[in-house]
């Protein structure tokens, strides 16, 4: 089993000859076999366990970088060079990326050992890793129950100890919500914190990767390796990257805001108890707590949904059969080729947004829909803004209910969009939040709690979430 | 709004996607039920609200226009589901009529 905490312990039990790094990555290739039912892994490297005497060697003569001998998974959206990238679509399934993202090359360069490439919804769009052509992840708190999504193949990853870490990405909760409902830390950045470069595209405007563990100085570590601007990437931004990890127990009293409409109906009882205690909690170290509003979040769903289905639907467009991925084999003429290849490759959800985004873009209902969502956007953009005048953090629950059944929401399209609700916002803002797990329902099922700061503050965000990591 | 079988019939057209006949009926059913959902947006007024379009607003970011190296030929054909020595190949687009 894993006797290390987090990353720096692990780095000091193998200069101290107390662990082995190759027994610690065959301890998790095994792992994954015996846990193969849960379907996390998309691929599996086995061939990583030749890196470790070097990276071993590393470590103990002082020249490895941040994160040398952390054990990675990489969410299968995301390109590593000559292995698959299938975005768990058939569309994708015999792909071979040239290249590989820039997110990834910096966990090489800094001597993590990327262990596989991790299931999640089709082109990660979905709530509960149920779209996948791969199958569904089950969650390995109860295996009868969905791990959230989209990323929930990184989330069970990290949550059954298939892995020190992972990253995923998340567009409209995508890490945080499967944080919750698996009973990790997961972290969504700011947008433009992380280049996108290498990451297939879903929803431009909103997609972000972050990082997956069991603890807070790993999402801090792993954040500050991704982090920074990239040429490749022109909405990376160009910005220092602070020192997340010193800067985690630099805590201040920070003012924290509780916006009324996460609390109202529709919240399940034990989420919103369980949270209030951790409010408690906070007031009694002396951090002040006040009621905010953020008056347009009812608004969030509907706008997302546009919005990111727009996006989608023109990003999409370059899976036609012509130069890379499936090709159909009714193939008559060009417009049939497109047609089959697209009818065929692609699955029920990503159809079903495809159509939605095409709809709203079309002539006639572009300024109905698109473009008052983008005015709606920015309603809600200025809600934060004005919130951010008065707190330093906003505190929230990161789901209205805890793991749901497998199957359960999957005839419902539109039940499955309203799970999103206390998600959405923070993507619609560009702004960042953390998934801290707090604690376990009546059937022992995960209890998230969701914090979110200004953008380009996760320094804030991460010392608060450090109070929790710690008091554990 | 909402919309007919037909005019889905006319999106997935712009889509470039087929659908079978069952399939039809029940993308229009979901598609009404996630537009009647989102027809909420009309309850704001947004007339004097500019749109906005990425959440961190920022210039146009310019770059020396340098001749830089970039995928092989070769490296870029190897996905390729068709291709001759040189090219992607795809059905015949032009007929001679």
């Amino acid at each position: 089993m894993l006797n290390y905490k987090n990353h720096s312990e692990k780095i000091s039990l193998i200069k101290e000859d107390k662990l082995s790094l190759r027994e610690n990555v065959s301890f998790f290739l095994d792992n994954i076999k015996r846990n193969s039912n849960l379907n996390a892994y998309n691929f599996v490297f086995d061939d990583c366990l030749m890196q470790t005497s070097s990276i071993e060697q590393k470590i103990k003569n002082g020249s490895a970088g941040k994160l040398a001998g952390m054990v990675i998974a990489i969410k299968d959206v995301l390109a590593i060079k000559q292995q698959p990238l299938t975005c768990s679509s058939n569309i994708l399934r015999d792909f071979i990326p040239t290249y590989t993202a820039t997110a990834v090359q910096k966990l090489i360069d800094a001597d993590a050992i990327i262990i596989g490439k991790t299931n999640c919804d089709e082109f990660a769009m979905g709530s509960s890793n149920e779209n996948s052509a791969f199958g569904a992840v089950l969650n390995p708190v109860d295996k009868s129950r969905v791990p959230g999504g989209s990323s929930g193949g990184s989330a069970a990853a990290v949550a059954a100890s298939l892995c020190d870490a992972s990253l995923g990405t998340d567009t409209g909760g995508s890490i945080r919500q499967p944080a919750a409902f698996c009973g990790i830390y997961g972290l969504k950045p700011t947008y433009g914190r992380v280049s996108r470069y290498g990451l297939t595209a879903f929803a431009s405007s909103f997609d972000t990767i972050g990082p997956f563990a069991r603890n807070v100085e790993d999402i801090a570590l792993v954040l500050s390796v991704i982090s920074g601007y990239d040429e490749k990437d022109s909405t990376s931004f160009r910005t220092d990257v602070p020192d997340f990890i010193t800067k985690l127990n630099s805590i201040k009293k920070f003012r924290i805001g509780l916006p009324k409409e996460y609390f109202a109906e529709g919240l399940n009882e034990e989420i919103h108890n369980a949270i209030f205690e951790k409010v408690e909690y906070l007031k009694k170290q002396g951090f002040e707590i006040t009621e905010i509003e953020l008056p347009h979040t009812e608004y969030s769903i509907s706008a997302y949904y546009i919005l990111t289905t727009a996006e989608a639907s023109s990003n999409l467009a370059r899976f036609d059969g012509a130069r890379y991925g499936f090709r159909s084999k009714e193939d008559k003429n060009l417009l049939n080729m497109y047609v089959n290849s697209r009818s065929e490759g692609f699955g029920n959800e990503i159809k079903r947004r495809i159509m939605l985004g095409t709809y709203v873009l079309s002539s006639g209902y572009y300024d109905a829909y698109y473009r008052k969502a983008q005015k709606v956007r920015r309603l809600l953009k200025q809600d934060f803004d004005k919130a951010f005048e008065k707190v330093d953090l906003i505190l929230t629950p990161t789901t209205p209910t805890t793991a749901f059944k497998i199957g359960e929401k999957t005839s419902d399209p539109l039940e499955m969009y309203l799970g999103d609700i206390y998600t959405t916002s923070a993507n619609l803002a560009g702004i960042p939040g953390i998934n801290i797990p707090i604690g376990k329902d009546k059937q022992g099922l995960p209890i998230g709690m969701q914090v979110m700061a200004n953008q380009f503050d996760e320094v804030t965000l991460l010392s608060v979430a450090q109070i929790f990591n710690l008091s554990e | 709004m909402s919309v007919t079988r037909k005019e889905v019939e006319y999106i997935a057209q712009l889509a470039r996607l087929r659908f079978k006949d069952e399939e039809l009926e029940n993308f229009t059913s979901q598609l009404n039920e996630i537009l009647s959902y989102v027809d909420k947006l009309n309850e704001l007024d947004t007339e004097n609200v500019e749109p906005l379009s990425h959440p961190v607003e920022e210039f146009n970011k310019f770059r020396d226009d340098e001749l830089k190296p970039s995928i092989e030929r070769e490296e870029a054909l190897k996905n390729a589901p068709d291709r001759t020595d040189e090219f992607f190949k795809v059905p015949k687009v032009i007929n001679k009529e």
